[in-house]
């Protein structure tokens, strides 16, 4: 216990900390796009795990990770389109709709899988060094040492927050999830954009997938995203709906991730079990904080979030 | 109605709202659910390089094919049902209780528990009782926990039930490896057999037990309390309409946490007659999940009750189905939950037949 604590351990647990939320990072930016639309999935466990298996998958096949990524990215998009189809399309229970998925990708990801669990990829998401950066000090070694898809939902982090609120697209965006009504009767197709954003989001989801199977966990196994995916879309509300935001909550959970393994190996007198618990312990505690916060400072919900959009209906 | 100015003025379709759907076209829409779900994931076998006859075939035969088959079916039932109807009841309150799994595992606990540690001795008429109602307190508790950060806090019970779904098997882990488990056993880890007084009895020689008929009885006291009492009535309206509920005068808070309660309670049952029906201690994946395809057996059922009971059933043919696979073809159960999901996607496709009807409007 004597390293504890020391500058270079926290650093270390910083850098970790990133590294371990890029997961949970890009699964969060899915839903959140999603939940702006106006649409709530909660089968993003099971987009996640599509994603992990199409990434590790796809990089088996094509020894290339980044083509691991992009079939995370198809495969996340796929089936984010069930539940586009389901509940903008037909206009059904969009938590019932969620919940399905969730239960689909995980047998789906485990029936398909079968044959490569375990297998270690041929390639993964390595750290890059980038120039000058990477020798600030601190900041250089917690966010410039890092793998190249940390830099890219780094870069989504920002490349979103300007997106939604700095571009006409971005109003429209907030529209068709806070007043459908009135974004329709501006000629903006609620229906369309729904859908496409719920399927981007599911990509970015997927893609938090091959996060962990091509980057921190490398390799398929089942079930192996253990919730990442539910604390995704607990972080949006802590969020509030904002993407930087949502990059600070998902660093939390990274930095209680890697914690926990460095509590363990730094040989804390308490059962792995206990510790294993905290993240989700974690969720419980910040989505009750956060509730009560967006409460009382109105930092509301997208305010049609959860409800179709039905035109016949409009007066 | 169209403000599309561009556009042919030809003829569109649109869906319209139908009052109340009948009892013929939701029956045919459960069962054309099922049937379409089959046919995807026979296309999904195929591509994956199996053949979905041979796989369908292998999955009714391990179900329907002989006594034991149909026996371990009904093994099955009872947590699938417990879970179901427990699921059910907060979904009708508009209360996403997705916490079964964990529910499940509060109730084994607890259950265990008394039967090792508090009534190690005593006879099977105070001991199956007594468990009985420690399976029904656990699972209670661990219900409540997100009933009332959603009364008091408002916090999603959506998500904080699934973390504790979590927390609950990890904790049942800690237990089963660490403080309660058996020194003289080897192999998979688990608590020392609980004592013989406090197992459920079997039927005849099968491995049903009375858990089957906790699950029925407990499907038509819900009917009861659905239909008959005041309570049921307030929930219903709770769920369709919050606002109507709260003009009223409706104890809405006090509800939610009555609500979860009993759902985590039916659920603790489910724990309570696996170990005492089925293993006789506390071990390791005493759930495959069912606290999960408890939500399809709830949302599949309508909701309803003896609904449960009947999906219950079929999903746990599927499962059975599901675990022959495995043994005698060496194919991943995970099949059955594929199917499942695939279930219940079609049926939330196809309810919008039933509430909807397609017309064609001049636009």
């Amino acid at each position: 216990m004597s390293d504890f604590l020391t500058p270079t351990f926290v650093i270390s647990v910083l850098a970790a900390a990133v590294a371990a939320g890029t997961a949970i990072l890009f699964a969060c930016l899915g839903e959140l796009i999603t939940e702006r639309a106006g649409v709530l999935n909660l089968g993003i466990e099971g987009i996640m795990l599509m994603g992990a298996l199409a990434g590790a998958g796809g990089c088996i096949w094509s020894g290339s990770a980044w083509v691991g990524a992009g079939a995370a990215l198809l495969a996340g998009a796929a089936m984010a389109a069930i539940h586009a189809l389901l509940c903008v399309g037909l206009r059904a229970n969009q938590v019932v709709s969620g919940l399905a998925l969730t239960i689909f990708g995980t047998g789906l990801s485990a029936f398909l899988g079968r044959d490569i669990v375990g297998m270690p990829p041929p390639s993964s998401f390595r750290r890059i060094d980038i120039p000058f950066l990477a020798e600030i000090p601190i900041l250089g070694r917690i966010l410039f040492q890092q793998s190249a898809l940390v830099y890219v939902s780094i870069a989504l982090v920002v490349f979103l927050w300007w997106y939604i609120f700095r571009t006409r697209a971005g109003l429209r965006l907030r529209a068709i999830g806070e007043r459908p009504e009135a974004a329709d009767a501006m000629g903006v197709d609620v229906a369309r954009l729904r859908a496409l954003y719920v399927v981007m989001g599911g990509a970015l989801a997927g893609l938090g997938g091959a996060a962990l199977s091509l980057g921190t966990n490398p390799g398929w196994t089942e079930g192996m995203t253990a919730g990442r995916g539910w604390i995704a879309v607990a972080l949006v509300i802590f969020a509030a709906w904002n993407p930087a935001r949502a990059a600070a909550g998902a660093y939390l959970f990274g930095g209680v991730e890697a914690g926990q393994f460095r509590l363990q190996t730094a040989g804390v007198d308490l059962s792995p079990f206990f510790l294993s618990m905290l993240p989700y312990l974690f969720t419980i505690l910040v989505l009750v904080l956060s509730t009560r916060e967006a409460t009382r400072r109105a930092l509301g919900a997208p305010a049609a979030l959860g409800r179709a959009y039905m035109r016949e209906d409009r007066g | 109605m169209s403000n599309r100015l561009t556009g042919s003025p030809a003829h569109r379709l649109r869906l319209e709202r139908v009052p109340s759907p009948s009892r013929g076209a939701t029956a045919l829409v459960t069962v054309l659910s099922f049937a379409l779900a089959l046919l995807a994931g026979g296309i999904v076998l195929a591509l994956a390089g199996e053949n979905p006859i041979a796989v369908y075939l292998a999955m009714v035969k391990g179900a329907f094919g002989d006594r034991n088959g149909v026996a371990e079916v009904l093994v099955k039932t009872t947590p699938l049902l417990l879970t179901g109807l427990g699921v059910a009841v907060a979904f009708r309150m508009q209360l996403w209780n997705i916490g079964a799994e964990g529910q499940l595992y509060w109730g084994a606990i607890f259950a265990t528990g008394v039967g090792l540690f508090v009534l190690p001795a005593a006879p099977g008429w105070v001991l199956v009782p007594a468990m009985i109602a420690a399976g029904l307190l656990g699972g209670g508790l661990w219900g409540l926990i997100p009933g009332a950060l959603r009364a008091w806090f408002g916090a999603s019970e959506i998500i904080t039930s699934l973390m504790l779904n979590y927390v609950a098997i990890l904790f049942s882990e800690y237990l089963v490896h660490g403080p309660w488990r058996d020194p003289g056993a080897f192999g998979f880890p688990g608590t020392p057999p609980l004592p013989a007084a406090g197992w459920l009895p079997n039927l005849g020689t099968t491995r049903i037990h009375l858990g089957l008929l906790f699950g029925l009885i407990a499907a038509l006291l819900l009917w009861i309390m659905l239909r008959r009492t005041r309570w049921g009535y307030e929930i219903g309206v709770m769920g369709e309409n919050p606002r109507a509920a709260l003009y009223a005068g409706m104890p809405t808070k006090r509800t939610i946490l009555l609500v979860m309660a009993l759902s985590g309670a039916l659920a603790g049952l489910a724990g309570m007659s696996e170990v005492a029906g089925i293993g006789h201690q506390l071990q390791r994946n005493l759930s495959p999940g069912y606290g999960y395809a408890a939500i399809i057996v709830a949302w599949l059922g309508r909701l309803h009750p003896f609904g449960a009971v009947l999906v219950a059933f079929l999903l746990a043919a599927l499962t059975v189905g599901g675990d022959q696979l495995q043994m005698n073809l060496g194919l991943p159960a995970a099949i059955a939950p594929m199917l499942q999901g695939a279930i219940l996607f079609f049926l939330l496709g196809g309810e919008v037949l039933t509430r909807y009807r397609l017309t064609r409007v001049i636009g």
